[in-house]
């Protein structure tokens, strides 16, 4: 049994140290496939979200019960079904959306975001935290999404938020916001390898990130240290005087 | 020693039966949410089919249930080599005044184009819309409606009006526009729906007059 991470260190792993998009580099497929606009990103992220939750869920649920040997095909039994049924309620009640998504619905059965957190965190934590920890590396996976979704966007169509009425209903048919007039579109952008590019810039600029505030942290402490440094060394000449 | 297989055999056993009640668990999971939802799903199947349908003969030009009135035909002319192309019929008060054919562009730059045809009662096309497709977007994609006009160029266009050997783009010497960069869609988009005009000439009557057929 590992040790019982904390809350916090759930939502921080999911959300940034751990992010399935941009650190574990896993679901690419699904990710770079549909991350074309904000609103399929939207949809796919949200879709996986949930498939996420439900099977960290389930086999936090089951952990006890099943032994080693078998739980492989059961986690895929417990994934496959979660999908279906997210898929056919997909069908059923955002239809234009899925007419969009159409084959990555079913291609989430293949993201190894969800195995992966099954088996190395859900089968090994209580109900609580597997939810939490689902509900984390899924939104931390739809907000890589939208971001890729939403720079793949502007950058190759100079739109924002187009087709939101798929997702919304006809109500939100002019949400699209024209971000460029008279723009003549980057195609580099929408076709496959604009996906890989962005998503590259995405990494890197999260490594700067990283690597800023580690230096920062250095710095602090060093700082410290030489503040704390002459107060000790006068401390002990003044012992030694006495 | 018969110890050690009893155990073995009871474990195997135990793990199948465990495996089972969870396939029987997934299974039925499944089933409920199909029995759900399927109702709902053919609801929205046939209503953005309808949506489809209209968008090319709208509901004040016809008076019959134009989703019902559908036949299927095997057609290579349609583009379909195997599987079966719907034609869907509209009529005013039992007069024709429309077909609408599914059609197949098999000779896309990205793969088939599939097209919904809609050609009036005396042969001029009502219009043609593009229902899916895999070309490349922002070259051979101005073939869908809402990212351009160029799929109007077929309305009202008929055999009569517009002989054969103008059946094709500018640069072919016919009378469509081509994209920048993009010739080979186009292409493939006209003589598609050139052939199917030609199909629509030739079994006229067989489309209007044959019972129609449920929707499996």
């Amino acid at each position: 049994m590992t040790n019982t991470p904390s809350y916090r260190q759930i939502v921080l792993d999911g959300l940034w140290h751990n992010n399935p998009g941009l650190v574990q580099l896993l679901g690419l497929c699904p990710l770079l496939a549909v991350s074309s606009s904000f609103i399929n990103a939207l949809g796919l992220g949200l879709a996986t979200t949930l498939v996420l939750i439900g099977s960290n869920v389930t086999v936090s649920l089951i952990r006890n019960w099943v032994r080693e040997e078998l739980r492989i095909p059961v986690f895929v039994m417990v994934i496959a079904s979660f999908v279906t049924v997210i898929e056919l309620a997909m069908n059923a009640y955002l239809h234009d959306l899925y007419k969009v998504l159409g084959i990555f619905i079913p291609l989430i059965v293949t993201n190894c975001v969800i195995i992966g957190r099954a088996e190395a965190f859900a089968s090994k934590h209580s109900v609580q935290r597997a939810l939490v920890d689902g509900l984390m590396m899924g939104l931390g996976f739809t907000l890589v999404l939208l971001a890729i979704g939403g720079l793949r966007e502007i950058i190759g169509q100079g739109t924002l938020f187009s087709q939101a009425e798929l997702m919304f209903g006809s109500a939100f048919e002019d949400a699209r916001m024209v971000l460029i007039e008279d723009y003549r579109g980057f195609l580099l952008a929408i076709l496959p390898p604009g996906a890989f590019i962005v998503l590259g810039l995405l990494i890197a600029l999260k490594n700067t990130i990283d690597n800023h505030l580690a230096r920062q942290q250095t710095r602090r402490a060093t700082n410290e240290a030489a503040r704390n440094a002459p107060e000790a060394a006068a401390t002990t000449t003044q012992a030694t005087e006495s | 020693m018969a110890t050690k297989t009893d155990r073995l055999l009871r474990n195997t056993l135990l793990g199948g039966l465990i495996l089972g009640l969870f396939a029987l668990v997934a299974g039925l999971l499944v089933a409920t949410t199909y029995e759900n939802t399927k109702d709902r799903i053919k609801e929205n199947e046939r209503q953005s089919i309808l949506r489809a349908l209209h968008s090319l003969i709208p509901p004040e030009r016809h008076d019959n249930d134009i989703y019902a009135d559908m036949i299927t035909v095997q057609a290579a002319g349609l583009g379909y080599r195997g599987g079966l192309a719907k034609i869907y019929r509209a009529r005013m008060g039992e007069v024709p005044v429309a077909a609408i054919l599914e059609v197949i562009a098999p000779d896309g730059y990205g793969g088939p184009i599939k097209l919904l045809v809609a050609v009036n009662f005396d042969g001029r096309l009502a219009g043609v819309r593009v229902v899916s497709h895999a070309e490349t977007p922002g070259l051979g994609d101005g073939i869908e409606e809402e990212k351009s006009n160029w799929i109007h160029q077929f309305d009202n266009r008929s055999l009569i009006n517009t002989p054969p050997r103008l059946w094709a783009v500018k640069k072919d010497g016919g009378v469509f526009d081509q994209f920048t960069g993009a010739t080979i869609t186009p292409r493939a988009v006209v003589k598609a729906v050139y052939k199917a005009l030609n199909y629509y000439e030739l079994y006229l009557e067989q489309i209007f007059t044959a019972p129609s057929e449920p929707h499996e």
